[in-house]
């Protein structure tokens, strides 16, 4: 199979998925839960694949997601909640003292580079730390940040640790798998790039790499920054996505469960990491959800179905997942057009499929 | 490539879904946005508690000619507000005509987007804070606001206990709690009071340097907005550091979570609420025995017997939300919203009709109860107004 | 006289709570220092300690129930090391941490279904749940009974690891995991024995922890198990000495700035605490060099 035809079928696919979602949305309600699924699937796919670029292509620890997610977050709503309605949301600090707003797609990049520039300073000092001192710090810092944004003197800019609300959101699910799709693409670009082959190596052996003549300061930085960007762009569209936003929400335990979609999809595979952030997000929110409900069948009441017997299940699974399925849904390889093609033309020469993502 | 095959499979998954919640054909749905679990958990169950007793009294409605069945579609949203617009868009989801709740404001502010692209009326039942109405159609609410409910609290402490020194608690990320801080600060430094303002954040349960730093400036009242969890430890703490101030509350604090943490302790307690037990009652008579049918009702009331407020609160949103669709004569949400702009109803919690501006209700009124820390009761102390 | 009244309350707060602390970090040091693993679990196993007491005590007398309090809680401390650490000893480090995050998510979803994610009221316990008056600070008895219990039980500690054989087992292990077992060292059972001296440390911990601060929820193990673990790894990870220093530090510490009206940074104040900790020596404050090997 050439590489051009390769292409040609990986757009085409994409053309038809973006076809599907369009059509689902003419027929289907809008109001439908599969769309709620779909769109918070999209934006934790995001993240996820954010972190994975971290924790599995670098080898970097990192558990500092939910703190640049709202940065991102933050700077967005910040931006673009509209004048008049600002002495609403800012009720208690006179309407705040941003007076302007911009437009949405320049709010959506500029929350990647609030994100990226504290990304850049907090790795200042925390890059120098190995494994799990670096996964402490980060956690730390993620708090620290969310402390930061609750307190009242700088309410006339985050309003406290009230709720941001009001400014401009999506109603298409297309919107948020576009902006996570050109994201995704953007880091599978990197990933295949001489500086992902230089993440790849320090991953395997710091030492050896840094024998090789990589500058490891330099590509844990730029590794740590581009993460944080895409981090804060997906706390840009989570913020869409919920319509509100507060500094409460993200609790390292949104780390956890970002870092276990990371682990479920397999560390190391970017479409692993798609892949399961739609599974957990459907799984968590929707298909389980009959397990909250008292249940009869005819006369006969189903014993534990009560509220909160959905999440025991579901954690259940994930630790089934952790134990026995180590690697995860993907493991390390992608999911592509030339896996399958090799899969069913017996030409697996290579071995390894490399790169092709779909997205 | 694999979203188009996950794609086709949620779409056949989705069929599947739809099927399920096409409506049978004689049924309303009320949606229930409550919270189960978390911070407001307790305050939330009693709530909807209120709502299950006035649909065993009321379990039909007639709409348009029509014999309608009621159903109370629950979802917990966990008193999270990142939880919550997904227990919300389930609720739409499900096709209901008009949706009640939350306890809590915060929660309610966080899913009123959600209501509103799906043109789903919501009907706050003790969500105080103003933001959750203002500057929008669709949701309404039934309580008094924490403008009143904050100038109320004010007025009370300057007046019995002749304070000018207050101490107030609130917490961080809580929009009903930091509002109501905010206006009760700006109620009591009006009259020339003077305040100090706190705020612990999420998960805190240590409360004993707040006591102390209360105690060391000096403070008359002790006023917390907080949620009966946190309440609870306050109390508990407050009794054993020997803080011999009046701890006052908000509506939140109207629980008997606060009655038994306050038992046989020595503590002053004052709260704002709704609802006074023995206002109405027959309804507080069918209320108990609803409460007593059945272990599971009794356990979501906390143990005992005794009428919240918000369960009184609860009984009369159902009735509002009944009154809406008789005077929409259909099921459709968006006539729903159009007629509850004019439902009037006389309520167990008194006369409950909405505002032209922002769908709020006309209340004029509070009433303030002490704990009784003796037996575990409320004893009544004023009916308050603002003047 | 009326400054120490009035600024004693905070400072016996940062002690007693530190105690507690301390308690915690215990358990995270030493399964740290033994499998380099952060048990993300702990916190967890603290709370369902408190939620254990709460259930214990509605069916049974008080004295029966604590002692059954510690030992059901070594049990599932036991238990959670056996089913979701031990299958994976072979696997890379990532993967067990990432275990315990997941036993950590399963303990509070199940804390959360049993409770009905109401908040849990804890029984008193006689004697010293009692108020009692310190140079006219008025507090309860449990607030000075902490330090003291925590170095009584840390100086037992001490004394086990150094002149048992199971003590000296587990030194051996911490010093070099793949060598003792070449020495004859039954591993597991090591390991076992530091889940099971961890989870009782922390079933004492929450006994006095929520005497305190008595209501329980499924999440109120999680802030009181990262500042341990803070905590720990100021003290230097891995050093028992470190990690009840550095609780006591942290927990002074977090008073104090409550004290100070920093409130909204009351946690957050732990975090810079532990990242100037490791910038200025990444090992804390007792921890040994640790070399690595090429």
């Amino acid at each position: 199979m050439t590489k051009r035809k390769e292409t040609i079928i990986n757009v085409a696919c994409i053309a038809a998925l973006l076809a599907v979602l369009f059509v689902m949305e003419q027929v289907l309600p809008p109001t439908n839960m599969i769309f709620t699924v779909l769109k918070k699937g999209a934006i934790y796919a995001l993240v996820a694949v954010s972190m994975n670029l971290l924790n599995g292509f670098t080898g970097l620890f990192s558990l500092g997601q939910a703190g640049f997610m709202l940065l991102g977050a933050y700077t967005y709503g910040i931006l673009t909640i509209p004048v008049e309605d600002r002495a609403n949301v800012y009720m208690y600090y006179d309407g705040g003292i941003i007076q302007f707003v911009v437009p949405v797609m320049v709010a959506i990049v500029a929350a990647g580079i609030v994100a990226a520039i504290f990304a850049y300073l907090i790795g200042l000092p925390v890059l120098r730390l190995k494994s799990d001192y670096l996964a402490i710090a980060t956690l730390g810092f993620a708090e620290i940040i969310r402390a930061f944004f609750q307190w009242d003197k700088l309410g006339p800019l985050t309003n406290g640790s009230n709720l941001l609300r009001s400014y401009p959101t999506f109603k298409s699910v297309l919107f948020p798998f576009i902006v996570s799709g050109v994201c995704i693409a953007i880091i599978v670009m990197l990933i295949n790039s001489t500086y992902g082959r230089a993440f790849k190596a320090i991953r395997d052996d710091e030492i050896a790499a840094e024998a090789m003549g990589i500058n490891l300061a330099h590509h844990k930085r730029i590794a740590f920054v581009v993460s944080s960007f895409f981090a804060g762009i997906s706390g840009a569209l989570l913020a869409m996505y919920q319509t509100t936003v507060q500094a409460s929400m993200f609790k390292s335990a949104m780390t956890y469960e970002i870092l276990l979609i990371v682990v479920i999809g397999g560390i190391g595979s970017i479409t692993g990491s798609c892949i399961s952030s739609f599974l957990f997000i459907a799984l968590s929110e929707w298909l389980l959800r009959f397990l909250d409900n008292d249940t009869y069948i005819g006369n006969f009441h189903v014993p534990f179905l009560r509220a909160g017997f959905r999440m025991v299940v579901f954690s259940v699974i994930i630790m089934i997942i952790v134990l026995f399925f180590r690697k995860g849904i993907m493991g390390d390889k992608e999911f592509s057009v030339r896996g399958i093609y090799n899969f069913f033309h017996r030409k697996s020469k290579n071995g390894k499929n490399a790169g092709g993502d779909t997205k | 490539m694999k979203r188009k095959v996950l794609s086709v499979l949620l779409a056949a998954a989705m069929v599947f879904g739809c099927s399920a919640s096409v409506l049978a054909a004689d049924t309303v749905k009320i949606g229930v946005y409550e919270p189960a679990s978390g911070d407001n958990g307790a305050g939330g169950k009693q709530e909807v508690l209120g709502m299950q007793y006035a649909k065993s009294v009321q379990p039909t409605v007639e709409i348009g000619g029509t014999e309608y069945e009621v159903e109370l579609d629950i979802v917990d949203n966990q008193s999270s507000n990142d939880k919550g617009p997904s227990a919300a868009s389930k609720l739409v989801s499900d096709g209901v005509s008009i949706v009640l709740g939350s306890y809590g404001s915060g929660v309610s502010i966080a899913a009123s987007d959600i209501f509103k692209d799906a043109g789903v009326p919501a009907l706050g039942v003790t969500c105080t804070n103003p933001q959750v109405t203002l500057g929008n159609t669709h949701y309404f609410r039934i309580c008094f606001l924490d403008p009143f409910q904050g100038t109320v609290l004010a007025n009370f402490a300057k007046e019995n206990f002749d304070a000018t020194k207050a101490y107030v608690l609130a917490k961080l990320g809580d929009d009903y709690s930091q509002g109501l801080a905010h206006y009760f600060t700006q109620a009591f430094e009006g009259m020339g009071g003077e305040v100090v303002k706190e705020d612990f954040p999420e998960g805190n349960s240590d409360f004993t340097s707040y006591i102390t730093s209360a105690k060391n400036a000096g403070a008359e009242v002790f006023f917390a907005p907080v949620s009966t969890e946190a309440a609870a430890l306050i109390i508990e703490q407050v009794s054993s550091q020997g803080l011999e101030v009046p701890l006052m509350g908000s509506d939140t604090w109207d629980s008997n979570v606060i009655l038994n943490a306050a038992e046989g302790k020595d503590v002053q307690i004052y709260v704002t609420t709704f609802y006074q037990e023995g206002g109405n009652p027959e309804f507080d008579e069918g209320m108990k025995e609803f409460i007593n049918s059945d272990s599971t009702n009794l356990a979501n009331n906390g143990g005992d017997d005794t009428v919240a407020a918000v369960t009184a609160m609860g009984y009369d949103a159902y009735f509002v939300a009944l009154e809406a669709l008789k005077a929409a004569g259909s099921t459709d949400p968006v006539a729903v919203n159009e007629a509850l702009w004019g439902v009037e109803y006389d309520g167990v919690t008194g006369k409950i009709a909405f505002d032209q501006e922002n769908g709020d209700a006309i209340r004029d009124t509070a009433y303030v109860k002490s704990a009784n820390t003796e037996n575990g009761s409320w004893d009544f102390v004023a009916e308050q107004g603002v003047n | 006289m009326d400054f120490i009244s009035r600024n004693l309350p905070y400072l016996l707060a940062g002690i007693s709570v530190g105690g507690q602390y301390a308690l915690i970090a215990i358990g995270y040091t030493m399964v740290y220092g033994i499998l380099r693993l952060i048990n993300f679990a702990h916190g967890d196993i603290f709370m369902v300690a408190g939620l254990i007491m709460v259930y214990a005590c509605t069916a049974m007398p008080i004295y029966i129930a604590i002692p059954i309090v510690l030992i059901a809680t070594v049990i599932i401390g036991f238990l959670i090391e056996r089913v979701a650490y031990k299958p994976l000893r072979q696997a890379p480090r990532m993967s067990v941490m990432i275990s315990a995050i997941g036993v950590s998510y399963l303990l509070q979803n199940l804390a959360l279904y049993i409770t009905g994610g109401l908040a849990q009221q804890y029984p008193p316990i006689p004697w010293i749940s009692d108020s009692i008056t310190i140079f006219g600070a008025s507090t309860k008895r449990v607030t000075v009974i902490t330090p003291v219990l925590t170095l009584i039980l840390v100086l037992v500690l001490v004394a086990l690891l150094k002149y048992t054989k199971i003590g000296m087992a587990m030194r051996a292990a911490s010093k070099d995991f793949e060598t003792s077992q070449l020495m004859g060292i039954k591993i597991n059972s090591v390991i076992s024995m530091t889940f099971i001296i961890g989870s009782f440390l922390a079933a004492v911990g929450s006994l006095l922890y929520f005497t305190n601060y008595t209501g329980v929820v499924p999440t109120s193990g999680a802030m009181p198990g990262l500042k341990a673990f803070v905590a720990a790894v100021f003290g230097g990870i891995g050093s028992i000495p470190g990690a009840v220093i550095g609780a006591f530090i942290i927990g002074i510490c977090e008073n104090i700035i409550k004290g100070m009206g920093w409130t909204t940074f009351s946690d957050a104040f732990t975090f810079v605490l532990l990242i100037i900790i490791l910038i200025v020596k990444p090992t804390g404050l007792f921890g040994e060099k640790a070399t690595d090997k090429v």
